[in-house]
């Protein structure tokens, strides 16, 4: 037991920092140095750069590492997520080949499952994949891809077969980037910006070896990718946070995260910007209209009020109470909170509004507000999944009957774009 | 602090609402409704008897149970779930917590037994036909007579006002304004002067009444002209406590609709399986959710005395104003022509839903005063 109590393993990884960390050393090096003692990821499993330690100790050998600057493996991005697929779907020749490369940030890696077509409705994915009796071939068209176009990896969900019904006919790959079958192109949002890439496959190829779980465990594993996803979104914002130490590594790394960081770089403006309207409503004398008084007064009510449920359902948590459905009711408040807050942003502008650029308010941030916000009520799953997912798993209300049983070929879904 | 009950309150809640559902089920509301006390007295004794209710939140020593106020807001919640017909809010909550604020020890020490026992009805008056929930709405004037006083004036709105044995009143020194030379004071029901007739209201589970007072003799309680905070601070006491009332009455609305949709069959399915239903419950899930977040955390801070409790109250009465009604004009919506019946009992919910939308102010008057606060603070 002696070896997994808090002390012991902080006085361990104390030791081991003492030793070895260097700020000048390289990163890639110093992260190789990470994964083949295991500090790096002490959870993972110890023949995969872990050391089996359980989850709880986590918090005590970061603050270790924090204490002295030391800078951890890899994390920010998608690649995290493809660790954790791998780890709990891959093989051994899967996590022999790609982890330590994840962990050391010597590989990039996208995430291939929104299409054109299927955007809510993910499994009526139809990228195809054709095996001809050595390599997988690889046809259509992927969306939304973040760090696309900087990447070595991709993870794919694509149709294999088309006879079975939607969910069953999907495979799952890993599928190497670098190849002229692929075309990335920039995606230009309506508010200006490229933060994700259209991705085209035509006769893309993928060696057999490449397919992650059977064929057709495609959406159970895209599952696994996805619930990672939600459970990394809060804490990309501390991983996101590069340090301004000086050191080569630290240079390194905080050219890494600006890489990885830049599609990223508007979403405090998706979200409404709740903290700049009581400032501004009182800096413009705004405040003294009446009408927006009530505006503005509703706003930091719900803020206030989403602010002690997200509360709550952690409290709850704490407290070894069931979890709730707060993930969906939290993402439907923060699209209520969005919409209010650009319509406040609106009216505390007034004309102004109407101006985007240097001489717009606040140099132009309040037009990326305006122009982001809309973004959020459907990123991450929309407003209606959401309320579908609430309605049918907290209320327990019926589902909907489904009109895309049967065999994939036999589903009405949209007709193919032109490109 | 302030995020979830602890087990005993949960335990606490069960109790009461298990109460509630054996003894005054709808059946019953419906026939205390219907008479002209607007109460069961049978019931209320039992509240009193069985579960101590009335004076949850009073010190031992004054004769209540010596529960805090989250206790209250919890009891009041699962009374606006059962829309229970009782003159608790009046006696029990404005009342009783004006004479915590405003009377001294000793008043304390006489008054407050015989209502936290749930023997003698108290109500507090305070709004006027003007209907100004601020201290400035009020008119009524106590004139200094011999060693006690006389009120000159009338009041309106004033919760079981024609039955209540024990009736406070915010009154003003002749020529003050606003909230400066107010004073509570204590008017017997059957003082000369004192004319009371019942309000004709939507709400037929909430008896309220206006009162006229020519010359009313009246005793002095807590320090001449100065009770303006201490008002002030019941009014918002009032206000959490009445946002966890509607919180209850919401959450029995909700369920209502959802387990009605549930049933209905049109079109060879149950409505709720489509989007359009689907989607307006959880709506009113997540309105309902964030509406209790904001009434819990503003008991909590009334239980601790902290110093932001008017923006809290403010916040959780707004929410609650909009949030309730939501839900009663949603629930009728899902039952479609049956919600709009007599016999249907969505309208009841509905009728407690709208007075209490406005009572003690409204949903913009509780915007305003909340951002009024935040200036204050910034």
């Amino acid at each position: 037991m002696s070896q997994f109590d808090d002390t012991t393993i902080r006085t361990a990884v104390r030791d081991w920092l003492a030793t070895h960390w260097d700020p000048e050393r390289g990163l890639v090096a110093w992260r190789h140095l990470l994964a083949e003692s295991g500090w790096g990821v002490p959870h993972w499993p110890s023949e995969w750069c872990g050391r089996d330690l359980p989850v709880a100790l986590l918090p005590g050998i970061e603050a270790e590492f924090d204490a002295i600057g030391a800078v951890g493996v890899a994390r920010v991005g998608i690649r995290l997520l493809a660790a954790a697929t791998l780890l709990e779907h891959g093989r051994d020749e899967h996590k022999a080949r790609f982890l330590r490369r994840i962990l050391t940030g010597e590989d990039t890696w996208c995430q291939l499952f929104s299409e054109p077509g299927s955007g809510s409705d993910l499994a009526g994915a139809t990228t195809r994949a054709d095996f001809d009796g050595e390599r997988w071939r690889v046809n259509g068209q992927k969306l939304w891809t973040t760090s696309a176009h900087h990447a070595q990896w991709g993870l794919l969900l694509a149709r294999t077969d088309w006879d079975l019904p939607k969910h069953q006919g999907l495979s799952y790959f890993v599928i190497d980037m670098r190849q002229s079958a692929i075309q990335v192109q920039p995606l230009k949002q309506m508010n200006g910006y490229a933060s994700f890439n259209q991705v085209f496959f035509t006769d893309a190829e993928i060696p057999a070896e490449n397919l992650i779980g059977a064929v057709g465990d495609g959406w159970k594993i895209a599952m696994t990718t996805l619930a990672h996803e939600r459970r990394n979104a809060d804490a990309l914002k501390r991983w996101g946070r590069a340090s301004d130490r000086p050191g080569r590594i630290y240079a390194e790394e905080r050219a890494e995260i600006a890489t990885v960081m830049e599609p990223y770089r508007w979403y405090p403006q998706r979200a409404g910007r709740v903290d700049l309207t009581f400032s501004r409503a009182r800096e413009t004398g705004r405040i003294a209209e009446p009408a927006l008084r009530q505006e503005l007064s509703r706003l930091l009510m719900l803020a206030q009020c989403a602010e002690w449920m997200a509360h709550r359902a952690r409290h709850a948590k704490a407290l070894g109470r069931p979890e709730g459905p707060e993930g969906s009711l939290g993402k439907l408040a923060a699209s209520h909170l969005a919409r209010a807050a650009a319509q406040v942003h609106t009216l505390i502008s007034g004309a102004d509004a109407m101006l985007a650029g240097p001489e717009a308010p606040l140099g132009g941030l309040i037009a990326e507000i305006l122009l982001s916000v809309p973004a959020t009520s459907i990123a991450g799953g929309t407003d209606e999944i959401q309320r579908n997912i609430i309605a049918e798993r907290v209320l327990d209300l019926p589902r909907e009957p489904r009109m895309d049983a049967g065999p994939f070929r036999d589903v009405p879904r949209n007709p193919p774009r032109a490109r | 602090m302030h995020f979830a009950f602890t087990d005993e309150q949960e335990q606490f809640r069960a109790s009461v609402q298990r109460f509630l559902r054996e003894r005054a089920p709808i059946t019953a509301v419906r026939s205390a409704m219907e008479t002209t006390l607007g109460y069961d007295r049978t019931l209320w004794r039992q509240l009193c008897d069985e579960l101590g209710l009335p004076g949850i939140q009073v010190p031992e020593a004054l004769g209540g149970q010596g529960f805090g106020f989250v206790e209250l807001c919890i009891a009041l919640e699962e009374m606006g779930r059962a829309l229970l017909c009782a003159p608790f809010f009046a006696s029990s909550v404005l009342a009783t917590q004006a004479l915590l604020n405003g009377a001294s020890e000793t008043q304390q020490l006489e008054l407050l037994p015989a209502i936290a026992s749930g023997q003698r009805i108290a109500t507090l008056a305070w709004v006027e036909s003007n209907g100004r929930w601020d201290p400035g709405g009020i008119a009524l004037t106590a004139t200094p007579v011999g060693t006690g006083y006389r009120l000159d004036g009338e009041k309106k709105f004033v919760l079981d006002g024609d039955h209540a044995e024990v009736i406070l009143v915010a009154a003003r020194a002749p020529g003050s304004v606003g909230a400066a030379g107010l004073s509570l004071l204590l008017v017997e029901a059957e003082a000369p002067g004192l004319e009371r007739h019942p309000l004709q209201t939507l709400d037929p589970t909430r008896r309220q009444a206006a009162l006229r007072f020519n010359g009313v003799s009246a005793r002095l309680l807590g320090a001449a002209g100065n009770a303006g905070a201490a008002l002030a601070l019941t009014l918002d006491q009032a206000a959490v406590a009445l946002a966890s009332e509607m919180v209850g009455g919401t959450a029995a609305l909700l369920e209502s609709a959802v387990a009605y949709a549930k049933i209905r069959m049109q079109f060879g399915r149950p409505i709720g399986s489509f989007q359009a239903i689907k989607h307006q419950c959880a709506e009113l899930l997540l309105a309902q959710e964030l509406t209790a977040a904001a009434a819990r955390y503003a008991a909590a801070a009334v239980a601790e005395n902290a110093p932001d409790v008017p923006a809290l109250a403010a916040l959780a009465k707004a929410r609650a104003s909009d949030t309730y009604l939501q839900a009663a004009v949603e629930c009728i919506q899902i039952h479609g022509g049956v919600g709009f019946t007599w016999d249907h009992d969505t309208h009841l919910w509905f009728k407690r839903a709208k007075t209490s939308q406005v009572l003690l102010g409204d949903a913009n008057y509780h915007r305003e005063r909340y951002l009024a606060q935040l200036e204050a603070g910034a």
